[in-house]
């Protein structure tokens, strides 16, 4: 059953109205804000937590939860922080521009909300900067809400004080990472903190701070509005409400689009894309999330659900829900070495397995594309691959590895194939020459 | 306090503390490259990796905190798997080129690897080449050995307070350098070599001269500071091949400044090797016995109350002693070894020390300087103030010359001893930081008190002490920071006018018909008026050794068991690493030998015997190592004369060439490099 109309929350997300206040608050942004505010820090964050919402940035913590984590008093003083994530640069992943681009009401007003339950008297947006023209649509939606007074002192009418502010980033893939992000937005190299301290004990100049994904924020206000319990009959129990899924590759119409979770895999791709290019049977695989996110060949894309816990069953991830559909003209092998590629131009540099391994990694990989190798160096491969994971400060790493590991787990046969061909080439094809 | 149990040895440590603080406690080494206990933590080269029960991955054990029932294994399966992966990380685009590594041998590296590593290297892709960066005339780098620890950034922004080291580019391109590249500026930078675990930052004079196993190692003590830092002699054969700093956490921590740690091949050069004579207006070799011969004949006729001796700033206190002895046997009581003039009062030790202590500064909460550029005349006890600073818990201020960079904020008061007075008056709001702070300490550079109104300076700077209240009997906060090892020493042997005696002025003013000059190079010796006759007794030709009419070679302070005090008035020894070069003795058999010639009876036949009698007329001199440590019982304050009150002119600074401020380092190829670096108007901008 598709998500009906009266279901979206996205309802601008292909840009077919104005994103501006007046178009937006039609679409019922910003209604009844101050009666929400009204209803208290503790009530917003038990309707986060009823609502199941996890977080839409790649690892799916439940956001109500990481919203109850900020500290409720301030007795040294220090203020609690807003920080949303906008860095979007996952390879395959282009939500949030169009949220951002389109819809930037939904965002600005559940940055509202979230500084509310977390209480945050300012907020910052830190939006990756190659994203040039939608930044200038959000600054001027955030101008507009200003001088409607949503937002600045005594906020909608809430009587709570929200400043908000946009920061661009400046082309690091890293400062996605959320506390490489904070750095980033202190004016330092974008590079992971050390956790523990968590953020909502030590984040932004020190305070307490919370860092969710646009998608994430985006979604408070429908939720707030139309009730927990309305968000979690979509989708499956721990995996629920709706979701927007980047659909690219060899599908006919790539598209965004907003459908609810726990939807099948085939059933997404044909009803929203218009299907694998030369028909289902013609996939060779789909990474589901994102680039970070294994590989999923067709007998499991047959009948796999698009959700978080579906999807970890087969050792991959929903991640960003960025969806790339390969058909078998793909040369799977360098697909992946060209995200091995993206992985090791993106480490920070600051751990030891991540900055030398997925150079590593990326070198083993353009030899497997040609075949230059040994069989033996496939389980090389893999055990670099083993020894990054799980190794590093932050996360980069681990989805660094993970594209290579699905490629090795779904297709060795043809890693093998390939190796085998290039030593015939080399061997049996070597004509003797003149002079011997 | 936590239970942490590690590998089934149960540890008790405070909250806060680490899981490698608590493996050590348990006695269990934890391997480690980025980690320094002195530096923040990075936790990046992820070496210390240890498991942790109910944790899903391995944790940095240098970042992660304990808490209470930890267990924590570091010998497990998972451990030395880990270990053994990161090791082959660090080794893939390592070169591997230890046999021409000036670090090999004592490499963090190499001695992990073979300990923690595996064996054979599975990488069959090209290694990474990385360009070598341009750092100083001290430090070499060999960049392509680099593994991102990021020790020597840390350092530099957080020890040394100069945030010119950085990482520049992302993932394996990411590179340690200056990015515009220049030359360091400051004076700790040789500790950038001691904190670099691996090859990529070595000693650019070392550069290929030895191996660590070639060396013979004794411990002394710098003397080229008032500092006194703890130091290694490295020796091979006859030479020093270089200078490395010892642990001691009540003094030096573990740091070095540059001119104590670089300077050493100032040994070799322009030695006094030899005794010299001047016969007819020139000066000739000649042996010991012709030298003391003339030292005799010439000292014969001349009644005691016209000799006089100037004691030098890097004099050991055994040798100031002896010397004191022998002009006391011949009648003299014109001693001085305030080169400088410094108005300084002996008749109560705290009146010239640093009370407070070295580490007294980790806790002291306002700190005023006066008259000094501790930067430049004490770098490591500077680092302290910096480590206090940066805590936050330190407020400074300064009186002096304005626009010092310190490395740390100091408000500036004035330019001269009015601004004292107005303090004192309560004219400035830091009098109240003074006296609001539990341990306030005033610091008087030397030099302050160096000049003609140098007592009533030092009057003025003792009640100020006393009006905020730093004189208590807990806490002492009046400080004097001396600039050469050898000062307090001198002034404890009581090498200063006797009863009577006339001061370096009145020396110089013609008081005397014979000057012996120990080690003192520090004043100007066209001073010394025309027919005076002067020995010159020390190591280095320097300034007063061509004004000599007798030379007797001496021993620098590597060459000599010495006892030196220093700034705060810690008795310490140095021992001797070589022998003197040529014909040069230690300094006090020299003065033996002379007591012997011109029949003064000298009552010690060995140092032990000279050690005993400096310990019987000063007690300080019996407790090596130690340092009384305790507040002031008695607030009166420095003698002064009647009417006399400080001057308005602005105070200067001693040390105007870090690197060329004594006889050695002036005589060092390595420094004089460092001064032409450091003193050029126009940044050198790359190794050109």
């Amino acid at each position: 059953m598709a998500l009906s109309d009266k279901d979206r929350i996205f309802t601008n997300l292909y840009g077919l109205h104005p994103w501006n206040l007046k178009d937006a608050q039609r679409r019922g942004s910003w209604d009844g804000t101050a009666a929400i505010i009204a209803k208290g820090r503790d009530w917003i964050i038990e309707e986060m937590k009823q609502s199941g919402l996890r977080g839409r940035g790649g690892a799916g913590f439940p956001t109500g939860m990481k919203w109850s984590f900020m500290p409720k008093s301030n007795p040294d003083g220090r203020p609690s922080y807003l920080v949303v994530n906008g860095d979007e640069s996952e390879p395959g992943t282009c939500k949030d521009r169009d949220i951002i681009r389109n819809d930037p009401h939904l965002l600005i007003e559940g940055c509202l909300y979230a500084g509310v339950a977390m209480g945050a008297h300012a907020g910052y947006i830190y939006v990756r900067g190659e994203y040039y023209n939608e930044i200038q649509v959000l600054q001027a939606a955030i101008d507009e809400a200003y001088e409607a007074g949503l937002l600045g002192p005594n906020a909608a009418g809430s009587g709570w004080d929200f400043d908000l502010y946009v920061h661009r980033g400046a082309g690091a893939y890293i400062c996605g990472e959320e506390t490489a992000l904070i750095e980033s937005l202190e004016g330092k190299k974008g590079m992971p903190r050390l956790k523990p301290p968590f953020p909502a004990a030590v984040g932004l100049y020190g305070c307490p701070t919370t860092v969710n994904n646009v998608e994430t924020i985006a979604v408070v206000p429908a939720i707030l509005k139309r009730g927990a319990s309305w968000f979690s009959s979509f989708g499956r129990p721990k995996n629920v409400g709706t979701k927007i899924f980047c659909i690219q590759g060899h599908v006919n119409k790539p598209c965004n689009v907003e459908a609810e979770m726990s939807i099948p895999m085939r059933e997404l791709i044909e009803r929203y894309a218009g299907g694998v290019r030369g028909g289902w049977d013609n996939l060779l695989a789909v990474i589901p999330g994102g680039s970070s996110t294994p590989l999923l060949p067709k007998h499991i894309c047959d009948d796999v659900l698009m959700d978080f816990d579906a999807l970890r069953e087969h050792k991959s991830g929903l991640g960003t829900a960025g969806v790339i559909v390969m058909d078998k003209s793909t040369d799977i092998i360098k697909a992946i070495a060209r995200l091995a590629q993206f992985y090791k131009h993106e480490s920070c540099g600051q751990c030891t397995p991540c900055r030398e391994g997925m150079g590593w990694q990326k070198r083993l990989m353009d030899r497997m594309v040609e075949g230059r190798a040994e069989i033996a160096e496939i389980d090389v491969l893999e055990s670099v691959t083993r020894q990054i994971e799980g190794h590093t400060i932050c996360a980069l790493a681990d989805g660094g590895v993970w594209p290579v590991q699905g490629l090795i787990r779904h297709f060795r046969p043809l890693m093998e194939e390939r190796i085998r061909e290039y030593h015939a080439k080399k061997s049996g094809g070597a004509m003797p020459l003149a002079a011997e | 306090m936590a239970k942490v149990t590690i590998d089934g040895i149960e540890v008790e440590v405070p909250n806060g503390a680490t899981v490698l603080q608590a493996c050590e406690a348990a006695g269990k080494e934890i391997p480690r490259f980025c980690y320094h206990e002195r530096l923040s933590v990075a936790g990046n080269c992820r070496m210390c990796l240890v498991e942790v029960e109910k944790a899903p991955k391995p944790v940095a054990s240098c970042a992660y905190p304990v808490a209470d029932g930890m267990k924590v294994f570091t010998d497990s399966a998972l451990v030395r798997n880990a270990r053994r992966n990161v090791m082959e990380f660090l080794l893939i685009n390592h070169p591997l080129d230890c046999p021409i590594c000036d670090q090999g041998g004592e490499c963090d590296l190499q001695d992990q690897a073979t300990a923690y590593g595996g064996q054979g290297g599975r990488y069959r892709e090209q290694k990474r080449a990385v360009k070598d960066k341009y750092l100083g005339p001290l430090v070499k780098t060999i960049m392509t050995r680099c593994i991102q620890c990021t020790r020597c950034v840390r350092f530099a922004t957080e020890v040394a307070g100069v945030p010119e080291l950085g990482a520049t580019g992302r993932g394996e391109d990411m590179q340690i350098g200056t990015y515009v590249e220049k030359a360091l500026t400051t004076e700790l930078s040789g500790n950038l070599i001691d904190i670099c675990p691996v090859g990529a930052l070595t000693s650019r004079p070392y550069a290929f001269v030895s191996r660590p196993w070639e060396l013979r190692k004794t411990d002394s003590v710098d003397v080229l500071d008032a500092v006194g830092a703890a130091i290694r002699v490295d020796t091979r054969g006859p030479e020093v091949l270089r200078i490395l700093p010892r642990i001691n956490e009540e003094v030096n921590e573990e740091w070095m400044a540059d001119r104590g740690r670089f300077s050493f091949d100032g040994l070799k050069r322009r030695r006094l090797d030899r005794p010299w004579i001047r016969v007819e207006g020139k000066l000739k070799p000649a042996s010991w016995q012709e030298a003391f011969a003339v030292v005799a004949e010439r000292l014969k006729g001349i009644p005691g109350q016209r000799l006089g001796a100037v004691a030098g700033d890097l004099v050991d206190a055994e040798s100031a002693f002896a010397l004191r002895e022998l002009m006391v046997g011949l009648g003299s009581a014109n001693l001085d070894c305030r080169q400088d003039g410094a108005a300084i009062d002996v008749s109560r030790r705290d009146h010239y020390l640093f009370n407070s202590g070295i580490a007294g500064i980790d806790e002291a909460d306002a700190l005023l300087l006066i008259g000094t550029n501790p930067r430049k005349e004490a770098p490591v006890l500077n680092a302290r103030i910096r480590k206090r600073w940066s805590s936050g818990a330190l407020k400074v201020a300064s009186i002096g010359p304005a626009g010092l960079d310190l490395t740390y904020k100091a408000e500036h008061l004035g330019e001269g001893p009015d601004a004292l007075a107005t303090l004192r008056d309560g004219g400035h709001a830091f009098a109240e930081v003074l006296k609001g702070a539990k341990r306030p300490m005033i610091v008087l550079g030397r030099a302050a008190v160096a000049r003609p109104d140098g007592a009533a300076i030092l009057a003025a700077a003792w009640a100020l002490a006393e009006s905020v209240g730093a004189l208590t009997p807990e806490w002492h906060g009046f400080n004097m920071l001396h600039l050469f090892g050898g000062q307090v020493g001198a002034l404890d042997a009581g090498f200063v006018p006797g009863e009577g005696g006339l001061d370096l002025a009145g020396m110089l003013g013609g008081g005397v018909d014979a000057l012996w000059l120990l080690g003192a190079d520090g004043f100007e010796p066209g001073l010394i008026p025309p027919g005076t006759f002067v020995i010159y007794q020390g190591h280095h030709g320097d300034r007063a050794a061509a004004r000599a009419d007798v030379i007797l070679p001496g021993a620098a302070y590597t060459e000599k068991d010495g006892t030196y005090v220093n700034t705060e008035g810690r008795v310490q020894r140095g021992r001797m690493a070589l022998h003197p070069p040529g014909e040069a003795r230690e300094d006090w058999r020299i003065i033996r030998a002379a007591g012997a010639a011109l029949d003064v009876s000298l009552a010690f036949d060995t140092l032990d015997a000279l050690r005993a009698r400096m310990a019987a007329a000063n007690p300080v001199f019996g407790m090596v190592d130690g340092r009384i440590a305790e507040g002031c019982h008695d607030t009166a304050g420095p003698r002064l004369a009647e009417g006399a009150a400080p001057e308005a002119t602005s105070f200067t600074l001693p040390i105007t060439d870090y690197w060329q401020a004594d006889a050695i380092s002036r005589a060092s190829e390595t420094m004089a490099e460092c001064s032409r670096i450091y003193n050029d108007a126009t940044p050198k901008l790359a190794a050109e």
